[in-house]
């Protein structure tokens, strides 16, 4: 199997005063092609922190991180940026549309960054998948939680990322949109044959991914096998 | 390591560029939801560039018009003048000249309204011939300014006959000539409103100079010859070929040239002038602008976040809105360029009383060019400031709304703007001011200025949080305490609205140094009317019609003219060829009116040499010299002083130099003879009295003058009038001009209100929903501007009083008392604008339901 994300001796650790707070200590794994996991752990565990570094958001303190075979550690601010918008999708707990850009402008962003060309089709036919062809032109304050939810997904598979960062999918959302949203993000996922990274606590729905690394206090207390087939 | 960058580069990731078309794209479509908002932000500068468009389009259109109208200033196309009747020299040398010639003696003198009793020092112009040559003399009516010339009539300034209540057919009486007054005096060649407060002119006709007998020996009547030539006569060449007669009869000269590069150079003066006032004004917008921008920025930080977390590099997230800041400051620039248009056709009603020329309003495409570049300019220019916060926000708060960028790094750029914003001030001003070491004083002045505003607005506003009492009510401490709401713009609030205060509140004081000081220097045992050009031999009969009114004679002066013909053996010709005597020319040029006696007067005190009191026949006299008269002249203690005594030469010996108070109603000499040298010479004299009241003064003026036309009287009154009149012409263009400052610090105001909007919908939704009545929280609103207006105020009062006392202290050397009403009612004027404006504008926070925001939040 081809490893697409892989992490040695990852410390994370900041300053507060004249103390050293380590939010993530010594953290090894690595992740398979196409695989999904889920990164779960109580609230302060350090899960966002691992997302962030993993998503080339943030940079380790110590140990390397490597995304598609490129350490991240050493590469600058802009050459980050590339990776992200070139390798890497994102899904929000609270959405993070941009409120003053359309649903299909939302989707488009990431294709437009990377300078393609008749973008709009693609757009609209993942917007369609997501089953909002009818709001394409409405505002993020125009759509209610789901939906802007369902404009994240498009956005997030609108440029056929090689791994997607999940923080929480369904955070901010109730039971029955929860578990359509779910069901939409692997169908998306499986389609596309992406890699899934998804951060959560809620343990029913780690269970039906691959593999579940639980984290505690900064440290990986257990990596096992989910429920999902 | 080296590995993975290798294999980075080679995997086809390199820079995708700026992809500048998305950029704008993106700028565009970010804006949708913030154009009024965006238009708010530089809605700050709008009044800036529109003071400065006005301004430069009436300076464009002055050059245009005194370019057009040169001619009808100087009303010929020649004018020769001198201090001496003319002598069959000049009239052989002005019959020469050839072209139509008219003559005017000028000379001050008081006039009567015989019918209201009414008395006035003016200057009277005795005309004879057809001038002016070009344009008019503008009466009412229009046939006056001609029918005048041949009869026994005058024609009197329109503001004189207005405050003495005199009418057409009236008669005024001028000397020992009644003469009906045929017309009022709008607008001669070259006057302007100011002029004519310092003094009003009455034109008559020549011929009935003589009869007036005001032409008496001593009387100092400049005589001035208008000329008008064939217009093939190349005036320049005519002049230079005469101008050695010119200068060998002390005559001067002005043609259409000189006098339109005169006014030309004067008006430049007065535009730089107000561009500058009108910069100030946009530097205040320019900092609401920084202040702004940066609460909008704090907003977009999520915006920018995801844009990151999506791939946007912190460069492209920076230009986005550069370029959104950039297209606001574009718009603003236009609108306030096309402001300034409109303010530019009140502009020549503003200045009415300082123009020479009757100004038209065209549009001046480069002035709002001009206006238009600035604005752009100086939007981006201050918005940089808070725009380059973008480059630091990390793509990880996007993920972690409590995530904020480590502490403040040094930013190298930051630097680099500040010194782009200083070198920006100072080359401005230095276009303005074609000088560097004014640029870079004026620069300075303004840095300084904006900091000790800035310290003080903090200060203050450190002073009221920590000592507000805590017993107050809760009304009160909130309005207080909205005032330390974040983001808001409180600090630049007061200081834009504080230095327009401090602008208006420093004119007051100068005005009122300046009347006290005259008050001051007319004590109750102080001379406060001075009576000239009395005849020795009316001297008695004066002093007796003094008596006679029951006012004591303080002090009687001679006076004797006389013009300078030598210093040191050196004439006026060899002065001017060798520069390096260090002698002026004007030296030479000028007459002197000298005195003579034998001790200092109280407002003179000895600084050099030795004093003469009286001439001791051994040795030439020694007389002594103003101070500064001789720094500036370049005469030295022991130089010889040749003296031109009305025909007889006379050499003295600089022997000492006196510091002279000149201020206060009493007589000072730049030249003070010793006795027993001038007391046979031609001369006349001044006394000085004091009048218990306007109602004696003006009876003794009316026998005065019924009695002995040729003496003029300057009382204190008159002096307090003139200067008043002066104070209140000049200080309305300067409180128009600071207008400018406070309303773009009422706009600043609304922005920020608007700007907050949402937080203060938020707080008043909060206390409604608390059991706040609509009430209470209109009293907090209130209060919340009324501490903002105060703090202003105060903050401009105070700069205001420093500058007072400065000025008052080191430039008018006088006491300084605070016209304590004025500054009351400036700081009454200031919080109630505040108020009005913040409540207008909060007015849409205060009527919408709890229930209706918790929704829409929701």
């Amino acid at each position: 199997m081809d490893t697409i994300l892989k992490l040695t001796n990852v410390s994370k650790t900041y300053k507060s005063g004249d103390r050293e707070l380590t939010v993530l200590d010594n953290l090894n794994f690595s992740v398979e092609r196409a695989s999904i996991i889920s990164i779960v752990g109580p609230s302060g565990s350090g899960k966002t922190t691992l997302l962030g570094l993993c998503a080339g958001l943030d940079r380790a303190s110590a140990g390397t991180v490597e995304l598609q075979h490129k350490t991240l550690n050493i590469l600058n601010e802009d050459q980050l940026a590339i990776i992200r918008n070139k390798y890497v999708g994102f899904i929000f707990q609270n959405f993070q549309l941009i409120p003053t850009l359309t649903a299909l402008e939302n989707v488009m962003v990431p294709l437009e960054l990377r300078g393609e060309k008749k973008i709009k089709d693609r757009a609209m036919a993942l917007l369609e998948k997501v089953g909002l062809t009818n709001r394409i032109h409405h505002y993020p304050l125009q759509l209610s939680g789901g939906e802007q939810q369902r404009v994240s997904i498009a956005r997030a598979f609108s440029s056929n990322p090689i791994i997607l960062f999940a923080d929480e999918p369904t955070g901010n959302l109730d039971a029955d949109t929860s578990s359509i949203i779910v069901q939409l993000l692997f169908d998306l996922n499986s389609e596309a044959g992406t890699t899934l990274v998804l951060v959560t606590h809620d343990r029913e729905l780690s269970a039906k991914t691959q593999r579940i690394l639980e984290l505690k206090g900064g440290r990986i207390i257990s990596d096992s096998q989910g429920l999902h087939e | 390591m080296n590995h993975h960058t290798n294999s980075f580069n080679k995997s086809g990731m390199r820079d995708r560029g700026y992809n500048f078309p998305w950029l704008l794209q993106m700028a565009w479509r970010d804006s949708r939801h913030s154009r009024p908002r965006l238009f708010l932000f530089i809605s700050s500068v709008i009044l800036g560039i529109a003071a400065l468009v006005a301004i430069y389009s009436l300076g464009n259109n002055l050059h245009n018009e005194i370019e057009q109208q040169a001619a009808e200033l100087l009303g010929a196309d020649l004018e020769i003048s001198g201090n001496q009747p003319s002598t069959p020299e000049i009239r052989e040398m002005l019959d020469s000249l050839g072209g139509q010639r008219s003559s005017q003696q000028s000379f001050a003198s008081m006039i009567l309204f015989t019918k209201t009793g009414g008395t006035r020092l003016t200057e009277i112009r005795a005309l004879k011939g057809a001038f002016p040559y070009y344009g008019t003399l503008e009466t009412e009516p229009a046939s006056a300014g001609q029918s005048f010339r041949n009869k026994q009539e005058a024609l009197v300034d329109e503001t004189l006959m207005l405050q003495y209540g005199a009418h057409i057919g009236d008669s005024v009486k001028i000397g020992s000539v009644s003469f009906a007054i045929a017309g009022k005096l709008i607008l001669a060649p070259g006057q302007t409103g100011l002029s004519a407060s310092v003094a009003p002119v009455v034109y008559i006709p020549l011929q009935y100079m003589p009869q007036t007998d005001l032409a008496q020996k001593g009387s100092r009547i400049s005589y001035r010859y208008f000329i008008r030539f064939n217009p093939s006569t190349n005036v320049e060449e005519l002049v230079s070929r005469i101008k050695p007669q010119l200068e060998a009869n002390n005559l001067r000269y002005e043609t259409i040239q000189s006098r339109k590069e005169d006014t030309g150079r004067s008006f430049t003066d007065l535009t730089r002038f107000l561009s500058l006032v009108g910069f100030i004004a946009l530097l205040l917008g320019c900092t609401g602008v920084a202040s702004a921008v940066h609460v909008y920025i704090k907003e977009k930080v999520n915006s920018i976040a995801i844009l990151r977390c999506l791939g946007v590099k912190s460069s492209q997230a920076f230009l986005i809105f550069l370029l959104q800041i950039a297209g606001a400051g574009c718009m603003g620039a236009i609108a306030g360029a096309a402001l300034g248009v409109v303010i530019q056709q009140m502009l020549p009603i503003v200045l009415k009383d300082l123009l020479p020329v009757k100004i038209s309003t065209p549009v001046s495409w480069t002035a709002a060019g001009q206006g238009i570049i600035l604005g752009i300019v100086v939007s981006i220019l201050f918005a940089l400031l808070p725009l380059l916060s973008i480059r630091k926000v990390s793509p990880l708060s996007a993920i972690r709304i409590s995530y904020e960028t480590s502490g403040r790094q040094k930013d190298l750029l930051r630097w680099i703007i500040y010194i782009l914003i200083a070198l920006f001030v100072f080359g401005f001003t230095l276009i303005q001011l074609h000088n560097w070491q004014r640029a870079l004083s004026f620069s300075l002045y303004i840095a300084v200025s904006l900091l000790a505003l800035t310290a003080l607005a903090h200060t203050l506003m450190w002073m009221v949080h920590k000592y507000f009492p805590s017993s107050w009510s809760y009304l009160w401490r909130q309005g207080l305490a909205n005032l330390y709401r974040p983001n808001n713009q409180t600090a630049i609030l007061i200081i834009s609205i504080g230095l327009g205060t401090a602008l208006i509140c420093t004119l007051i004081f100068v005005q009122s140094i300046l009347l006290n000081r005259i008050n001051m220097s007319t004590g109750a045992h102080q001379p406060n009317i001075v009576l000239f050009d009395i005849q020795d031999k009316q001297e008695a009969a004066i002093m007796n019609l003094v008596r006679d009114f029951n006012m004591p004679v303080k002090e009687t002066v001679p006076i004797v003219n006389m013009r300078l013909e030598e210093v040191n053996g050196i004439n006026a010709e060899e002065a001017k060829k060798d520069t390096s005597k260090g002698l002026s020319y004007w030296l030479f040029s000028r007459e002197y009116r000298v005195t003579y006696r034998d001790s200092l007067t109280p407002s003179e005190k000895l600084t050099a040499g030795k004093w003469q009191g009286e001439a001791s026949g051994n040795g030439l006299p020694l007389i002594s010299l103003e101070k500064n008269f001789a720094r500036r002249s370049g005469v030295h203690l022991g130089d010889t002083l040749t003296f031109n005594v009305q025909g007889a030469l006379m050499q003295t010996i600089a022997g000492s130099l006196r510091d002279v108070n000149w201020s206060g109603i009493q007589t000072n000499f730049l030249v003070v003879f010793p006795k027993g040298v001038l007391e046979d010479a031609p001369k006349f004299k001044v006394l000085l009295t004091r009048v218990p009241s306007q109602e004696i003064s003006a009876k003794f003026q009316q026998a005065m003058v019924k009695q002995y036309p040729n003496v003029s009287i300057i009382d204190l009154g008159l002096v307090l009038h003139v200067l008043n009149d002066i104070m209140s012409k000049i200080s309305f263009v300067i409180r128009f001009m600071a207008g400018f400052s406070i309303v773009t610090g009422l706009v600043v105001l609304i922005s920020s209100v608007l700007i907050s909007k949402y937080q203060r919908l938020q707080e008043s939704v909060l206390l409604r929903t608390l059991g706040g009545s609509r009430k209470q929280i209109f009293i907090i609103t209130t209060l919340e501007y009324f501490f903002l207006g105060a703090l202003a105020a105060f903050t401009g009062i105070l700069l205001a009083l420093i500058a007072g006392y400065g000025l008052a202290y080191f430039v008018f050397d006088t006491e300084f008392t605070p016209p304590l009403l004025y500054i009351l009612l400036l700081f009454v004027l200031v919080c109630l604008l505040t108020v009005v404006t913040g409540l207008v504008n909060s007015n849409g926070i205060l009527n919408r339901s709890p229930l209706e925001v918790l929704r829409t939040t929701g």
